[in-house]
C-alpha cells in the first residue's frame, strides 16, 4: 500500500488558560492517503477544529501547546510539529490549503478577489502579476463562477455567501495543494447553496485527486462526500472506519447516539427523537475513564475507571469501547443506528 | 372551519423603507392559518422572510398591510388591556440562546419577569412556580440563582422556553430555536417542545431552515421563497408529494445521513442564488432558478391555490 500523505500519531494539544489547562485534543491518531476524503465528525468542543488547525499550525502558541510525543508526518518527510514558522509558511498554501467555515470573515475585505488569489500564487511561485491574475480568473472559472474576468475585480462584499465560499475554495486551490482541509465548509450556507458547494468540492476532488480532510458535524454531508470517517468525542477518536462501517455497522454508543438523533425525512414523527442525555465533559479536568461513560446508557464499572483502547473490528474499522472486549456483555445495537434505508 | 383556527394570517405584508426610497418587501402577501393545538412549520432559506413573518405575527413589527387574526381578533388593532392579554397569550423563543437572555439577571429573575409584568404570582407562590417551570424544562430548581453564562447552549434554550411558558401562553413562536445547538442537543430540545405541547395543548409556529427537523416536529408546513408562500401542506404530504419545484429542490438538497440512499437518489441542484428582495423578479419569484420556467412565469404571479384538499401551491404548472 502506498505511503499515506498524512500520518497523525498520538496528537495532544492543550490550551494553557488562566483557569488551568484545557486538554482540547487528547491523543488523536489517523492517516490519510492520496485522493482520500476523510471526514472528522463530532460536536462542538470535541477537538475536531483544533486537530485540523494544528495540522496547519494555525493555533497560536501560547496559549496552545503541542505535547511531547505528538507527531504529524506530512508527505512522508515533513514533521509538522517540529517545523518553524518560516518552514510552515512554505507548506501552508503551497502544499496544504484550508477552507474555513465563515467566508464572510476569512476573506480580506479591502482586496479584490483577484488580488487575493494572485497574492497567494505569487507568494509561492515566481510569476508575473498579469500571469497570476490570469490564473486567478481560471481558478474562479474552475469553481463555477461565470464571467470570471469581471469577478476578479470585485470585492468580497459584492458577493453572496455561496460565491464567497467559491472564492475561498479557489484560494485554497491556488497552488495545487496535496492536502485540502475543509473546516465546516457548508455550515454557514443555505441548503440549496450547500448542495452546490458539496457538488463542487466532489467534482474538484475527482479532477485533481487532492486528499481532503472534511471537518463537520453534519452526518448528511459526510454521507455525500467522505470515503472514511473518524468520530471524535471530548478530544479523542472514539471510532474510525469506512463510510459504510460508520453508517451501517457503528460500534460505539456515541456514534449510535449521533446517528439516532438526526431526524430522517422518512422517520415516524410520532416517535421521540433519540437524544443523548447530558452534555460533553469539561476538558479542564477530563474524566479518568471513558469520557462518554457519564452519558452512555451501556456504561459499566470498568468504563468509569479505565479509558478503553481501540478494539479492532476489521482492518479499517476500530472503536474505543469496552463493549467490544471479549468479556463484555453482548449489547444489541439499536436498530435505527445501523439501519439500511432499503432493507 | 374558522372556529378551530387559533391564528389566521390574511394577505400579510411587511415592507421596510430603505434609503433612496427603496422598499424591501420582506413579507409580501401571506395567507395561512394555524389550528389550535397544531404545529405549523415555516421553512425557507435565509432572506425569505420567515423570521419577519414571525416577528410581525407577534407584533414586534407593525404590519404594512393585511391582517393577523388571533382568536378572531386583529392583533394590529389591539390596544390597552387587550394588547396586554395578547402578549400573555403569545410568546416567543428566540434563535440565539446566548443573546436572548439578559446576562445580568439570574435565571429565576429572567423566568419570573413576565409573571411580574402581568401580576400573575407573587412571593412564595412565584418562587414555587419558577422551580416548577425549571423542572418542567429539564433543569433543576437550584439553577434559579445562577446566571446565564453558567449554562450550555442547550440549557440556555431550555431557560428561554421556561421564560416563554411562565405566563401560560396558548401560542408559541419558535424562531430557529435549535439551529444554534449541537445535533444531540437539538434532539433533546425538539423532544422537550413536543412533550410540552402534549402536556399543555400549546400551538406552535416553528420557524426553521432545516426541513428534516421541521418535518419531524410539524403537522403542517409552509414553504417560503422571497417573501411569499409557495406551498402549504401537511408535513407527510409535503415530503411524499411536493408540488412546487422549489419545495422539490429544497427536499432534494438536504443531505441524507445514509450513504446508499444518497447514491441512489436523483438530485435537483438549483443553479444560482436567491435574487435580492430589493429587486425581485417579475411574475413568479422562483422563475430565475426554476428548471421548469416558462414565458408565462415572467408575466404573472401564479395564484396560491388549493390543488388538493389542504394542499396549496403557487405554480403555473399546476
Amino acid at each position: 500500500m502506498a505511503k499515506p500523505i498524512l500520518e497523525v500519531k498520538d496528537l495532544r494539544v492543550s490550551f494553557k488558560m488562566y483557569a488551568g489547562e484545557v486538554q482540547a485534543v487528547r491523543g488523536v491518531s489517523f492517516s490519510l492517503h492520496k485522493g482520500e476524503v476523510l471526514a472528522i465528525v463530532g460536536e462542538s468542543g470535541c477537538g475536531k477544529s483544533v486537530t485540523a488547525q494544528t495540522i496547519m499550525r494555525l493555533v497560536p502558541t501560547p496559549p496552545s501547546y503541542i505535547k511531547e510525543g505528538s507527531s504529524i508526518l506530512f508527505d512522508g518527510k515533513h514533521e509538522i510539529t517540529k517545523m518553524s514558522e518560516s518552514q510552515m509558511e512554505h507548506v501552508r498554501g503551497n502544499e496544504m490549503g484550508m477552507i474555513f467555515q465563515d467566508p464572510m470573515t476569512s476573506l480580506n475585505p479591502t482586496m479584490t478577489v483577484g488580488a487575493q488569489i494572485s497574492e497567494g500564487i505569487r507568494k509561492h511561485e515566481k510569476v508575473k502579476k498579469a500571469e497570476a491574475m490570469r490564473r486567478a480568473a481560471e481558478l474562479l472559472t474552475l469553481v463555477g463562477m461565470s464571467n470570471a474576468d469581471e469577478r476578479i475585480h470585485q470585492y468580497p462584499h459584492e458577493l453572496s455567501g455561496g460565491m464567497r465560499q467559491r472564492v475561498m475554495i479557489a484560494l485554497s486551490l491556488a497552488c495545487n495543494p496535496k492536502l485540502l482541509i475543509a473546516d465546516e465548509p457548508t455550515t454557514a450556507l443555505d441548503v440549496t447553496i450547500q448542495a452546490q458547494i458539496i457538488d463542487l468540492l466532489r467534482d474538484i476532488q475527482k479532477k485533481t485527486d487532492t486528499s481532503i480532510i472534511l471537518i463537520t458535524h453534519d452526518l448528511g454531508v459526510v454521507a455525500e462526500m467522505a470515503h472514511n470517517v473518524v468520530v471524535m468525542y471530548a478530544g479523542k477518536v472514539v471510532e474510525r472506519g469506512t463510510l459504510n462501517d460508520i453508517f451501517y455497522n457503528p460500534r460505539h454508543p456515541y456514534t449510535w447516539g449521533l446517528l439516532r438523533s438526526v431526524p430522517r425525512l422518512d422517520s415516524d414523527k410520532n416517535n421521540e427523537l433519540d437524544s443523548i442525555p447530558g452534555t460533553p465533559p469539561d476538558l479542564y479536568a477530563p474524566p479518568v475513564g471513558c469520557a462518554f461513560a457519564a452519558r452512555c446508557p451501556y456504561a459499566m464499572q470498568v468504563c468509569k475507571e479505565i479509558d478503553p483502547e481501540h478494539f479492532e473490528v476489521s482492518a479499517e474499522h476500530s472503536s474505543a469501547c469496552w463493549l467490544l472486549h471479549p468479556d463484555a456483555p453482548k449489547v444489541e445495537m439499536p436498530i435505527e443506528a445501523g439501519r439500511r434505508a432499503n432493507g | 372551519m374558522a372556529e378551530d383556527n387559533i391564528l389566521e394570517v390574511k394577505n400579510l405584508q411587511k415592507h421596510f423603507n430603505l434609503s433612496g426610497e427603496r422598499v424591501l418587501k420582506a413579507v409580501d402577501g401571506l395567507n395561512f392559518s394555524i389550528k389550535r393545538g397544531e404545529t405549523f412549520g415555516l421553512v425557507g432559506e435565509s432572506g425569505c422572510g420567515k423570521s419577519t413573518t414571525g416577528r410581525t405575527i407577534i407584533r414586534l413589527y407593525e404590519a404594512t398591510g393585511g391582517q393577523v387574526l388571533f382568536n378572531g381578533e386583529d392583533i394590529h388593532k389591539m390596544s390597552g388591556d387587550k394588547k396586554k392579554k395578547f402578549h400573555r397569550d403569545m410568546q416567543m423563543v428566540f434563535q440565539d440562546p446566548y443573546a436572548s437572555l439578559n446576562p445580568r439577571m439570574t435565571v429565576g429573575k429572567i423566568i419570573a419577569e413576565g409573571m411580574d409584568i402581568h401580576g400573575l404570582y407573587s412571593g412564595k407562590q412565584k418562587k414555587e412556580r419558577v422551580s416548577q417551570l425549571l423542572r418542567d424544562v429539564g433543569l433543576s430548581e437550584e439553577h434559579a440563582g445562577r446566571f446565564p453564562h453558567e449554562f450550555s447552549g442547550g440549557q440556555r434554550q431550555r431557560i428561554g422556553i421556561a421564560r416563554a411558558l411562565a405566563i401560560e401562553p396558548q401560542f408559541i413562536i419558535a424562531d430557529e430555536p435549535i439551529s444554534a445547538l449541537d445535533v444531540s442537543v437539538q434532539a433533546q430540545v425538539v423532544n422537550l417542545f413536543k412533550k410540552l405541547q402534549k402536556d399543555r395543548g400549546l400551538t406552535y409556529l416553528f420557524i426553521a431552515h432545516d426541513l428534516a427537523m421541521v418535518k419531524h416536529i410539524s403537522d403542517r408546513i409552509g414553504v417560503m421563497y422571497l417573501g411569499k408562500l409557495v406551498e402549504v401542506a401537511t408535513s407527510d404530504k409535503l415530503n411524499a408529494k411536493p408540488l412546487h419545484p422549489y419545495t422539490q429542490s429544497l427536499l432534494s438538497a438536504i443531505p441524507i445521513p445514509d450513504p446508499d440512499l444518497q447514491k441512489q437518489r436523483k438530485r435537483v441542484i438549483l443553479q444560482g442564488e436567491i435574487p435580492s428582495p430589493l429587486n425581485p423578479p417579475s411574475g413568479c419569484p422562483f422563475r430565475t432558478r426554476c428548471p421548469h420556467a416558462m414565458p408565462e412565469c415572467a408575466a404573472t404571479m401564479p395564484p396560491f391555490k388549493e390543488v388538493e384538499p389542504g394542499h396549496f401551491a403557487a405554480c403555473h404548472l399546476l
